[in-house]
């Protein structure tokens, strides 16, 4: 297979930037332009954390891979944390600890998804109820399959999907983006949802190689849709691999390197979270942050910010806080996926 | 006979719900007590159940001790047939191969319509709940268990918000917003089994579990109940259901 010499990075070129936030479907050409204008030959894309957080600019929207506590891109959303990034709008299928960090560190005041707590284990987010029932921040709700579909009419390259759920809800009557019609061919009642194409997607991966191919495994959530509606992927991994590697294994790539805009190798990027076959959640990190910050959604979670995110000197350092017995307890579960 | 008090409101709750399903039936699970009774019914009288979650997973058999704290989490996949994407899982909903649905709840009311979404006007919230995750496609498109604590302020006339269809406002109404199939079948507590009434789609009690009266769960519902003639008697957990429930979530995890 060709070599090719990695080039450096540089500041993407800025996509067209759309006129409002998330709830308009980009117009066919304007998301073919924005297409046709990246480089998505056949380079090494490999960047550093502080990198591929720079590529991501204020008051854009932001789709998040993964689901709940799964292969959340964590490092990287701790990084835009450190960069101080602001006025993001962040689209995930289910949303947990996640939501609380981007909302109470000012990076994100508007979240997209269908579901918007810490995890069942611990009831309702404080954090979450300080910011939106305050009025600080916008909380869009949508049935989950919807957030499916309108990833997927962003992957297809259509302004929307027609779906037969949320219909008679309310949640469909408090989301005005959405509309009702008559089937043309049937008559029956059917629901559109607009296409979302997210300015940049986050995602991690088990591995990928330095061209962006990346293989997932075990539960793929709508990573795959997410990455082809985006106008750009930033792949964080738990390791980079060759390319001869991901060749004896094709079927195992979801995601095609021309998708992808740059590659981060995180290990254990998705702590305090699961990766699939590489670690479970870190329940005992997670427990006390619940404890800490829903006793004290403003205080406590400033804290936290202040011990977990901006004061580590790296990931690494973070990683170092959450401490080694539990990564390890973590990552002897994770492993366990595979035992008979 | 077991006697009273040897369980916990949550156990009855579980393991009444369990009993509800039917060998042979695709059961679609949200995480928690719907979780739990669907892998109990499992090792119990369902042993061709094939369970799916919302993470995407075909076919869970969910291992003692090894509860998943959400649908989203590898320990759904383990032992199962398939993984798939969570649009892929929630779309055979939409094409009918799911027979139940079976979900926890916040709020009910006399309709079946589940609120998940707001406590008071959802402007001005008094509380923001999580939202519905699964929950509005699930009840939209098959028919639905829900397994929930009874009690006056959950039991309500009209709910604040309809994050999850039931019966909308009874008669018609459901099917006329667009949701021809599915709707409520059965609603389990620690108090009774109800279902609802065929044409008015009203909640009315099927079954008063042990020791428990009419007047009591009247009392703990916040709307009027139909009461049809004879209520029949829930039979009391048995050693065996709940010795395997008490295996399978060894650290109480949703059985406190």
């Amino acid at each position: 297979m060709p070599k090719r010499k990695k080039r450096p990075a540089r500041q993407w070129r800025r996509a067209r930037p759309m006129n409002v936030i998330q709830d308009t479907v980009q117009p066919y050409n304007v998301l073919r332009e924005n297409l046709a204008r990246r480089d998505r030959s056949l380079r090494e894309k490999v960047v550093t954390l502080e990198e591929a957080a720079s590529f991501v600019n204020d008051g854009t929207t932001v789709g998040i891979g993964g689901s709940t506590m799964s292969r959340t891109p964590m490092a990287l959303i701790w990084q835009l944390i450190r960069a101080r990034k602001k006025k993001l709008s962040c689209s995930r299928c289910i949303i947990s600890t996640d939501g609380d960090l981007l909302l109470a560190s000012g990076v994100s005041d508007h979240i997209v998804s269908s579901w918007f707590a810490q995890g069942i284990l611990w009831g309702l987010s404080k954090v979450m109820r300080h910011h939106i029932e305050g009025g600080h921040a916008r909380y869009d709700e949508w049935s989950h399959m919807a957030i499916g579909m309108r990833f997927r009419a962003g992957a297809m390259g259509v302004p929307f999907m027609p779906m037969r759920s949320m219909l008679g809800s309310d949640v469909a009557k408090r989301r005005p983006e959405t509309k009702e019609i008559d089937c043309p061919f049937t008559a029956e009642k059917l629901l559109l949802v607009p296409a979302l194409n997210p300015d940049v997607a986050l995602i991690h991966v088990q591995r990928c190689d330095a061209y962006g191919n990346a293989q997932i495994d075990g539960l793929q959530f709508m990573d795959i849709d997410l990455a082809m509606a985006a106008n750009r992927v930033i792949m964080t991994t738990e390791r980079i691999v060759s390319n001869d590697q991901i060749r004896r294994a094709p079927d195992q790539t979801k995601i095609p390197f021309f998708c992808v805009d740059a590659v981060v190798e995180v290990p254990f990027g998705s702590a305090p979270h699961e990766c699939y076959g590489v670690y479970e959640p870190m329940l005992d990190h997670l427990e006390a942050y619940v404890k800490q910050v829903n006793s004290d959604p403003v205080g406590g979670m400033q804290k936290y910010l202040d011990d977990y995110v901006y004061g580590p000197k790296d990931w690494n350092g973070f990683l170092s806080k959450i401490g080694l017995d539990e990564l390890v307890a973590a990552s002897r579960r994770g492993r366990s996926i595979y035992d008979d | 006979m077991t006697k009273p008090h040897k369980y916990t409101a949550s156990e009855l709750l579980a393991i009444l719900a369990a009993r509800q399903l039917k060998d042979g039936q695709v059961v679609f699970a949200g995480v928690g007590v719907p979780l739990l009774a669907a892998t109990l019914a499992q090792r119990l009288h369902c042993p061709g159940l094939t369970i799916l979650f919302e993470g995407g997973v075909i076919g869970a058999f969910v291992e003692p001790g090894q509860l998943p704290p959400s649908t989203n989490d590898q320990r759904c996949t383990k032992r199962a047939n398939m993984v798939l994407g969570s649009a892929e899982v929630l779309l055979l909903l939409q094409r009918g191969y799911v027979d139940v649905g079976f979900m926890g709840g916040a709020q009910i009311d006399q309709y079946g319509n589940l609120n998940s979404s707001f406590i008071g006007d959802p402007d001005h919230p008094k509380t923001r709940l999580p939202g519905t995750g699964g929950g509005n496609d699930i009840s939209s498109l098959t028919n639905m268990i829900v397994a929930m604590k009874h009690e006056k302020r959950r039991f309500v006339e009209k709910v604040d918000f309809i994050t999850s269809p039931g019966f909308i406002r009874g008669n018609n109404t459901r099917a006329e917003s667009g949701l021809p199939q599915g709707g409520m079948f059965r609603v389990v507590t620690e108090l009774a089994i109800f279902s609802f009434d065929d044409v008015t789609k009203r909640m009315k009690v099927l079954a008063l579990n042990p020791g428990v009266t009419r007047e009591e769960v009247q009392d703990n519902t916040g709307f009027d109940l139909v009461f049809n003639g004879q209520t029949s008697v829930t039979e009391p957990p048995t050693e065996r259901e709940l010795s395997t429930l008490r295996m399978l979530d060894p650290d109480r995890l949703f059985t406190a």
